[in-house]
């Protein structure tokens, strides 16, 4: 059994593992942090950004005017934004069976593997994955495909230029694979191979492996996954979430048992306690709208922003915020906004008891009843005519690199007023904030990710045992800002098996048993006897019959009739029928009590030893079988 | 021969308070829980005294699972969990779950409030029956203990229907609740994969059935309506609140909208506006058409239809309107059908089914003589989701079940489409009555074995292996040389043994199977060759046979 890591990123994973038969590929995370090396996709002409200086190497050698572009000292490639993409040379990505999506995060490199790659298999996802993750690469989709760049920059992926670049330029990996955004269609096409399945539901993959997706509890939808066979369990672990949010709790008990579970997806920011952030948030948000000034969330368009949502809707009339207007601006703002009311299956329990009384499960229904939150598709259109300040606007995309983010950037950055708030944690915020630098407006951090700590992850793995655990190189270390936080770490015994992009793990596993079907008729044939107290045994003759990887035994077909013979004399030649095999002998003869059975015979050699007995004798038949049967009394037959 | 026992307390050989028991593998679940309702009295409920005397039911029972929320499926659950006694869990998807106890309120209503009966259960007891409900997601596996799992399919027929599998070990039933296998305006079609049952419980209440395509009756039924609208009549379309009400609407909801009609609809419960935001969180339970446009156009806010005031029904003017129930039993659609009866401009139009003793089920027999002089026109118009004759044999060929069963259908269209099954699938059709037992025998489940090689065996069990050979020597008058003989002694055995494995082997010896055959010359006399024949005890048979056969020589015509 083998694991093939695709992507080095610990959040956003990409395994293949192969086990028995069948090619798994667990997850298909896009990485998105590459875009923060590109400049931002405004939305409308922006004068700041098109003035920026061309970099320029020291020494002068090197000018890609028309690529490179330098602001408050960093270095951005002024392109279409490119993602890093699962590593597509380490193995033949053709061959893979089944992709098993674990949440809607985790499936954003999809149209890059289904569509050009030559797959042909089918994508395992529960419903709200797939419509939320839809609704997720639509918008993606769409703020590329609205602000189109001519120019795609390439010469700076040039080895020997790269090297020369200054960082994070300089360090970015495999940046020749990088690539731009799908398009609708590759989407369209990519999810019309998702098949759904709901938790606990049993999936057989080619009767070889039973695949089965558990609740994880970190989002609508979202899953672990089981992978076993009648005699191995694998278990894969990707984002789960111990605390009580919107989505169904995680399903933990059935991890247990299992041989492997693989690691992934723990929270990016284990110093921070999602329930402060969420307080931090709120305040920061009412001091500014207070003292007059707009408040900025970049953010996705599902996810966090439900709860975030909730939390306001509790908040807003004890901050005597009613009259300010809160705006959800994404293309998909409506559609998420109404999908996250129908998953009622999907959701908490509070939640779901709702839905029977019957009210929306989510109190954001309220919040747009009362037009205290407005959602657009874009800052065009309705929205222009409608905008009031000071007020809080909701916008993606995270990175600040392309989408209506962008605009707001540039139209509040420069008032100290205004405050932006981060609460994604996918992105580092200096890292986003970069090319907009110089900025005058305020900047909060907290980031809120319910993703599993190190405290929880440990004590699950008390509780489920697995025999190996697999998990990213990260998570084997502190990281490196926090050097000496050594429990900021996976710490186990035995010690967990790290893996980076482009690693190629041997699991630790042996397969000694495969289940075999026994047929009725077969077993009723079978005298099994009482060898040891509680071991009973019988020896088993039959085909054994392999279909769709499914073994069974059968009796050994009888012989048909032999034809009646047309020479009568030759019937004695008949070979004999073997109806039941002889017993297989254990035991030793021993010499003196056999020595007293033996009478005078013709001249025979009886080779008596520990484990065998051999038998010369000339062609005498009778003698031969009175001497067997002799041998045989002393025996145990089994 | 372990053996599936199915015994119907209610809807064998008959449409009404549906109630199945089945014993499988040592477990004893029950199948819906409904109630009749052509009856007023005892026979309402099923006879739960077939499963105990006395006490509660809760030891004889490891569960109850109800397919949907129409009351002859669930509408005798209070009672029997609350009254005879029930403890255990009773399975419901979501949808079921959340308006099953609306429709059991709705019913207790009736009865007791307005009929004034006594000794019926309390809004308090479906409360605490509700509590007991375990949700079902579709395609989950539930795993009720160790050994019972069950697992719902989209069955169609109302918001939330499911089949189930229950499956103990290897043996497993489906039970198909009431299903629809063509989608319709607002629903699904039941799907169900090749997860070949023991057995196959399957509604029949189209039994004989074959309906014209979906298309045409929507057309009728618009006409029909058309037609009374235009000339100033009233149309009654006697309905449940859940259901079939909200496909209707939909039909005239559009039809309205395109033709540009002023009429008014009207919805006669309260339950209108509830029962519409139930389809709207449930969205994902409806088709595809639907769950894909929801965002931008829910189908079920309509423009056109309002609610219904009892006042309304002596307005002048042509107008329609839904009222409950569907089987004109009780309640709002009994008093309008009362007030409009006399006028042959009127009209009824019955969509769904009607079950025996209601005056639904006799109106449509052409029983006039009700207590009201009855003139307006009677239409009926199957718009009731179950699956058709078609549909059910195409649900067979889905599930691929090795016995089959008929119940919620009458005992004469059952035995038309029992003697079809049989005749087309060649697998045995039961429709036991109700209280009637109907036994399945299966395959006997093989206990878990280890299978080993013998050597792998002996080993574990710490024991030797005791190796018996046998060496024979055969004496042959055979004037060739050695290698000749055994040339010969291989081409022999070459036609004697058909289908053995023979071999002649470069280091001088003739292998059958295992049997090793030598020749040496005799020292005295070289027309003599000494045959060493060895094998060991595993051969004994084949062995024996071959020293007696070459003991009696090679034939000469050997080359």
């Amino acid at each position: 059994m083998k694991l093939y890591c695709l992507s080095g990123h610990p959040t956003l994973p990409c395994n293949v593992l192969k086990f028995k038969s069948t090619t798994i590929m667990l997850d298909c995370g896009l990485d998105t942090t590459s875009v923060l090396n590109f400049l931002p996709l405004p939305l409308v002409h922006s004068p700041r950004l098109s003035k920026l200086p061309s970099w320029v190497s020291k020494d002068g050698t090197i000018n890609l005017e028309k690529e490179l572009k330098e602001c408050a000292g960093r270095v951005f490639v002024d392109s279409q934004p490119e993602f890093c993409l699962p590593e597509r040379e380490l193995l033949d990505l053709s061959t893979i069976d089944v992709i098993l999506i674990s949440n809607y995060h985790c499936m954003m490199a999809l149209p890059y593997i289904t569509e050009h790659t030559g797959f042909t298999g089918t994508v395992y996802a529960t419903e709200p994955t797939l419509q939320i993750g839809r609704l997720l690469m639509e918008e993606l989709v769409n703020f590329m495909e609205r602000v189109p760049k001519a120019q795609s920059a390439t010469c700076w992926k040039n080895k020997e230029i790269q090297r020369m670049l200054p960082g994070p330029l300089k360090d970015a990996v495999d940046v020749w694979t990088w690539k731009r955004s799908y398009s609708m269609q590759e989407v369209n096409s990519a999810l019309s191979k998702v098949q759904l399945v709901g938790y606990s539901q049993k999936v057989e993959l080619f009767g070889a492996v039973q695949v089965s997706p558990l609740s994880s509890g970190y989002s609508l939808g979202s899953s672990n996954w089981i992978i076993q066979s009648h005699h191995e369990k694998v278990a894969y672990v990707s984002g789960s979430s111990l605390l009580t949010t919107h989505p169904q709790p995680m399903d933990q008990s059935s991890l247990k048992n299992s041989d492997v579970l693989i690691l992934t997806g723990l929270t990016q920011m284990p110093t921070a306690n999602p329930d402060g952030m969420l307080g931090e948030f709120c305040s920061n948000l009412a001091m500014t709208i207070r003292a007059g000034g707009n408040v900025l969330v970049p953010c996705y368009s599902s996810g966090v922003i439900y709860d975030l949502l909730e939390c306001l809707y509790q908040f807003i009339e004890s901050a005597n915020l009613g009259t300010t207007p809160f705006y959800f601006i994404s293309p998909v703002a409506n559609s998420s906004l109404e999908f996250s009311q129908i998953f009622a299956e999907w959701l908490c329990h509070n939640k779901q008891s709702k839905v029977y009384l019957p009210e929306p499960p989510f109190p954001h229904a309220e919040l747009i009843q009362t037009n205290k939150l407005k959602h657009y598709p874009s800052i065009h259109g309705d929205f222009s005519s409608e905008f009031r300040q000071p007020c809080v606007v909701f916008t993606g995309h995270p990175s600040l690199r392309f989408g209506d983010v962008v605009h707001f950037m540039e139209l509040w950055g420069k008032s100290s007023l205004n405050t932006i708030i981060f609460t994604e944690p996918d992105f580092s915020y200096l890292d986003a904030l970069a090319p907009y630098q110089p900025l005058a407006m305020k900047c909060v951090y907290c980031p809120i990710d319910t993703r599993l700590n190190f405290h929880q992850v440990s004590k699950l793995l008390k509780e489920v045992q697995p025999l190996h655990v697999v998990c990213p190189e990260q998570y084997t270390q502190p990281p490196l800002t926090q050097s000496h936080r050594s429990d900021l770490m996976l710490e186990l015994q035995p010690p967990p098996m790290p893996y980076r992009r482009c690693s190629v793990l041997n699991l630790p596993f042996r397969r000694r048993y495969e289940r075999v079907y026994i047929l009725p008729e077969l077993a009723n044939s079978l005298v099994p006897s009482e060898i040891k107290p509680g071991v009973s045994m019988a020896t088993v003759s039959a085909v054994l019959h392999s279909k769709d990887n499914k073994h069974t035994l059968q009796s050994v077909p009888k012989p048909p009739p032999a034809p009646p013979s047309k020479k009568r004399k030759r019937v004695m030649e008949e070979p004999p029928v073997v109806l039941a095999p002889k017993p297989l002998l254990s035991g030793a003869v021993p010499l003196e009590a056999f020595l007293v059975t033996l009478q005078k015979a013709e001249d025979t050699l009886i080779q008596l030893e520990e484990d065998g007995t051999h038998i010369v004798c000339d062609n005498n038949e009778p003698l031969r079988t009175t001497l067997r049967d002799l041998v045989l009394r002393f025996l145990q037959k089994l | 021969m372990p053996e599936i026992k199915v015994t119907p307390l209610g809807a064998g050989q008959d449409v009404g308070r549906s109630c199945i028991l089945v014993s499988i593998g040592g477990k004893n679940i029950m199948l819906d829980c409904g109630m009749h309702m052509g009856y007023n009295d005892d026979r309402r409920f099923p006879d739960f005294s077939y499963i105990t005397q006395n006490g509660r039911l809760t030891e004889f029972l490891d569960c109850v699972i109800i397919s949907h929320f129409h009351l002859d499926h669930c509408g005798a659950l209070p009672f029997m969990s609350e009254m005879v006694g029930y403890d255990g869990p009773i399975y419901m998807t979501h949808p079921t779950k959340a308006i099953c106890p609306i429709l059991l309120e709705d019913f207790r209503k009736i009865t007791v409030d307005k009929k004034g009966e006594t000794n019926f259960f309390t809004s308090q007891m479906i409360k605490d029956c509700m509590k007991k409900v375990v949700p079902l997601n579709l395609h989950q596996t539930v795993q009720v203990d160790d050994e019972l799992e069950i697992k719902a399919y989209y069955a169609g027929h109302v918001l939330g229907a499911a089949m189930v599998q229950i499956k103990v070990g290897s043996e497993s039933v489906v039970y198909t609740g009431d299903y629809n296998m063509t989608p319709d305006r607002h629903l699904g079609a039941a799907w169900i994969d090749k997860c070949r049952p023991d057995i196959l419980i399957s509604e029949s209440t189209y039994a004989t059935t074959i309906r014209d395509s979906k298309r045409c009756r929507e057309r009728d039924f618009l006409k029909k309506v058309h037609e009374s609208i235009e000339r100033g009549g009233k149309v009654l379309i006697p309905v449940f609140a859940l259901g079939r009400a909200q496909e209707l609407c939909i039909l005239l909801e559009t039809f309205w909208e395109r033709m540009n009609l002023k009429a008014p609809i009207y919805f006669s419960t309260g339950l209108t506006e509830k029962a519409n935001h139930y389809y709207k969180l449930f969205i994902t339970w409806t088709n595809q058409k639907i769950r894909k446009t929801f965002v931008q156009r829910n189908m079920f806010e309509f423009k056109h239809i309002k609610a219904f005031d009892r006042s309304y029904a002596d307005n002048p003017g042509p107008m329609v309107v839904f009222a409950t129930p569907g089987m004109l039993h009780a309640g709002q659609s009994l008093q309008i059908f009362k007030k409009w009866a006399g006028n042959e401009k009127n009209m009824v139009i019955m969509p769904g089914y009607c079950v025996q003793g209601t005056i639904g089920h006799k109106i449509l027999n052409g029983q006039r003589k009700l207590e009201m002089e009855g003139r307006s026109t009677v239409e009926y118009m199957s718009f009731s989701a179950h699956a058709d004759a078609k549909g059910i044999m195409q649900l067979i060929r889905m599930a691929e079940p090795r016995n089959m069963l008929l119940v919620h259908g009458e005992a004469v269209k059952m035995e038309f489409l029992k003697g079809k099954i049989e005749q087309e699938f060649s697998i045995d059709c039961h429709m036991p009555a109700n209280g009637e037992t109907a036994t399945v025998t299966t395959n006997p489940s093989v206990p878990s074995l280890k299978l080993v090689s013998s050597e792998q065996a002996l080993k574990e069990l710490g024991l030797n292996e005791h190796q018996l050979r046998f060496t024979c020597r055969v004496q042959l008058q055979d004037p060739h040389s050695d290698p000749d003989t055994l040339n010969r002694i291989y081409t022999h055995l070459k036609s004697v043994l058909k289908g053995y494995t023979i071999q002649h082997l470069p280091d001088g010896t003739v292998m059958v199977e295992s049997i090793v055959i030598k020749v040496s010359s005799s020292a005295e006399d070289p027309n003599t060759k000494v045959l060493l024949l060895s094998w060991s005890y595993q051969d004994e048979d084949l062995g024996s046979f071959l020293s007696t056969l070459l003991k009696k020589g090679l034939p000469s015509g050997l080359c």
